[in-house]
């Protein structure tokens, strides 16, 4: 289906892409990087046991590195008039939200996957779990959803990256509180069935704001 | 509603209008480019050339009346009108990190481009860059980077083909290096349609030129009918005097005007 | 957006001010004083309007902006960026008068009472959005970014509410933002203050759309002044 082929066509020229230059990757990872030595380190100097802010760290962490990635997935398709070059191809605007979006799933998974391992080393937290990584990856879902539509927004407007952050984050409340607190339950060893509700909120944000940005994509790239 | 229109006319508008807020880009265009034809805009700046252009192909709305191209009515049939629409602008719409290769690998996916990795070798032989194919775009020449933009353009064989300003920044090699290319272009039947400062080059290429000023197509000629000379004193006479100044009149001016 | 359209103005704004004046006594006055709380309960009668109509003018506005982008016309991007405005206005009042309330009830300048979280919430997101506008010089464009902004917005509301009042029940709350049980008196002036600060969210709404088309106006005057005379013929004046 060409709506597939579209799609998978612009997440593999982002891959490409960022596999030549590692700009986007290097700076996302060290900037989560950066978030989680920083608390842990300050944290360490005040609280007995770093353990309980954990989760709350590893979501700062992740939700700051993809506004990073989602600011860059956009900025370099308009170094060059790019966007608009997409938007001459045949395709749907919803193909074109659906491929960037893909995209920057992968990238902000594949940087959570380098963190974790770093901060289960420094919290002493158990990530080997995969349940937590099921809520990763809704979490990671959510804030791409929306991200990847203001982020479109963002690098139209003289504000440029700036926009971004300041937009996404009350948006993406729900998430961040979902996430964080069912990653909570899951490093304290609840089961699934304590964490359901948090799951079950996430799955909704997910499905409610996809379909939304999808839709509503098309009305912030015409001209 | 049928898909494809009786259509001898490569590009037609009705009443073409656009307005950016309140200020009036293009006024009650009405265009017939026929088949296989090139024709040149030729204007002065702020005339509305690339605005126009830009809603030939899909990149803009129209504020009203109506646009086909290839007989496809551009407000229901915009997306399919893509495929046989191929532009090129001062914006390379190219990725700069990717190859040529690259580049071109991934807009004949987006355009579905049968016999893809053919055509691209075939594409890259015909502009010259052979040779730089797997090179990232940001270290080749400005000049490089505009005949990829080109192939780019002509990628998934479109029927009309729209160029804005290509001879800007071209040396006179590289620009008789792009006229070649243009004419064998046309040679293949497409139509091609193009804005530019430079008259003489407009006119060499064309056999059409329309001259734009203000939003208003003010003339209209036959290349074949008129020497280049006479072309020029055409072209003199519509834009020097009728090419305002966009400054303030004061509103009294307008005295006489109100009811 | 001329002369003609706002003759009904001046009874609403008539009828807003005798609303405000009833609700002033009835608050002040006719109520009786909260066994509990004592006087400053009464920060609820406008507390909890404030917060009503804040969300009221998110939800108008994220209709106005579905119009616009459905229909293309200006007056219904005026008609959000007025009520967004209008909204951040009475969130920042129930915001505030919260604050001011739980001080001396509770002790602390903040709680995490859901609705009031999800008003800060909604607030932040609302004022970054009216700074959006500014940003953006195309009136076009912005119209329609607001509008895309205004319609995730109020989906959003629900899902965020959610999520704080989950959070919430699974630490108790210590404190709730109505410690005390309402008699038929105080329905009566929390009615009345409601209404009250609903027409005047009409009325401030009404006001604020005829000066954005006013401004509007002038601009498009000062744009057709500009113009030759041979290209402004064709247009209106």
């Amino acid at each position: 289906m060409s709506f597939w082929r579209g799609a998978l066509a612009i997440v593999a020229k982002d891959a490409t892409a960022e596999l030549r230059s590692k700009e986007t990757l290097s700076a996302m990872l060290v900037f989560a990087l950066l978030v989680v030595v920083i608390f842990n380190f300050s944290f360490e100097l005040r609280v007995d046991n770093v353990r309980q802010i954990a989760p709350g760290v590893l979501w700062v962490a992740f939700a700051f590195a993809g506004v990073l990635g989602l600011n860059r997935s956009f900025v370099l398709e308009r170094e060059g008039g790019c966007i608009e070059g997409l938007m001459l191809t045949p395709v749907d605007r919803g193909v074109i939200y659906l491929g960037k979006f893909l995209g920057n799933v992968l990238f902000m998974l594949v940087t959570e996957a380098i963190i974790l391992p770093i901060f289960a080393a420094l919290f002493d937290a158990p990530v080997a779990n995969p349940l937590l990584w099921l809520i990763m990856l809704l979490g990671t879902i959510g804030l791409a959803a929306v991200g990847t539509l203001f982020a479109a927004m963002a690098v139209s407007t003289r504000a440029r990256e700036i926009m971004l952050p300041l937009l996404l984050f009350p948006v993406s409340v729900p998430v961040l509180i979902a996430a964080t607190k069912a990653t909570a339950q899951v490093m304290d060893g609840a089961g699934p069935t304590a964490a359901a509700p948090w799951l079950r909120l996430l799955l909704a944000f997910d499905l409610i704001f996809t379909t939304v940005a999808f839709l509503g994509f098309e009305y912030v790239l015409e001209e | 509603m049928a898909l494809e229109a009786a259509s001898e006319w490569a590009v037609q508008t009705e009443g073409l209008r656009k307005t950016f807020g309140h200020v009036s880009v293009l006024r009650d265009i009405n265009l017939k480019i026929p088949n296989h034809h090139s024709a040149t805009i030729v204007g002065p700046n702020g005339a509305g050339k690339t605005t126009l252009l830009r809603i030939l192909a899909t990149l803009t709305r129209p504020s009203a009346g109506r646009v086909w191209v290839d007989g496809l009515d551009l407000h229901d049939w915009g997306t399919q009108a893509c495929r046989r629409i191929g532009f090129a602008s001062h914006q390379l719409m190219l990725y700069l990190d990717l190859s040529p290769q690259e580049n071109l690998r991934f807009y004949g996916r987006m355009y579905g481009v049968p016999d893809l990795e053919p055509r691209i070798a075939e594409l890259l032989a015909q502009v010259g860059l052979g040779g730089r194919r797997n090179d990232p775009v940001r270290t080749l020449s400005r000049g490089m980077q505009q005949r990829l933009s080109l192939a780019r353009a002509i990628l998934h064989d479109p029927s009309v083909v729209l160029l804005d300003e290509p001879y800007t920044g071209l040396d006179p090699r590289a620009a008789d290096a792009l006229s070649t290319l243009l004419r064998g272009l046309l040679a293949q039947g497409r139509t091609v349609l193009m804005t530019t400062h430079d008259l003489a080059r407009g006119a060499e290429m064309a056999d059409q030129v329309l001259v734009l000023v203000a939003g208003q197509v003010t003339f209209q000629v036959r290349t074949a009918d008129l020497s280049p000379q006479e072309l020029r004193e055409l072209y003199d006479q519509h834009v020097a005097p009728t090419a305002p100044s966009r400054e303030g009149l004061p509103l009294q001016r307008r005295t006489e005007d109100r009811p | 957006m001329n002369k003609p359209g706002y003759a009904w103005l001046p009874w609403l704004i008539g009828l807003t001010a005798l609303s405000i004046v009833v609700s002033v006594c009835l608050v002040f006055v006719y109520v009786p004083t909260e066994r509990v709380m004592g006087p400053v309960q009464r920060i609820f009668y406008y507390h909890v309007p404030s917060a009503w109509v804040g969300f009221l003018a998110f939800f108008v506005a994220c209709l106005a902006g579905g119009a616009y982008l459905a229909r293309r016309e200006i007056r219904w991007d005026m008609l959000q960026a007025a009520s967004d405005e209008i909204g951040v206005l009475f969130s920042t009042i129930a915001l505030v008068s919260g604050s001011l309330w739980a001080r001396p009830i509770w002790n602390t300048w903040w709680t995490w009472d859901p609705r009031l979280t999800t008003t800060l919430v909604m607030w932040l997101y609302y004022v970054v959005t009216l700074m959006l506008r500014g940003t953006v010089e195309s009136e076009e464009r912005r119209a329609r970014f607001h509008a895309v902004l205004n319609i995730v917005g109020f989906i959003n509301v629900p899902l965020v509410f959610l999520a704080i009042r989950l959070w919430r029940s699974i630490h108790p709350v210590l404190f709730t933002s109505e410690g005390f049980a309402l008699e038929p008196s105080m329905l009566l002036t929390l009615g009345v203050c409601l209404l009250a600060f609903t027409l005047l969210y009409a009325c401030l709404l009404a006001l604020r759309v005829r000066a954005q088309g006013l401004e509007h106006r002038l601009l498009e005057l000062r744009q057709l002044a500009s113009l030759p005379e041979s290209e402004a013929k064709g247009e209106t004046l």
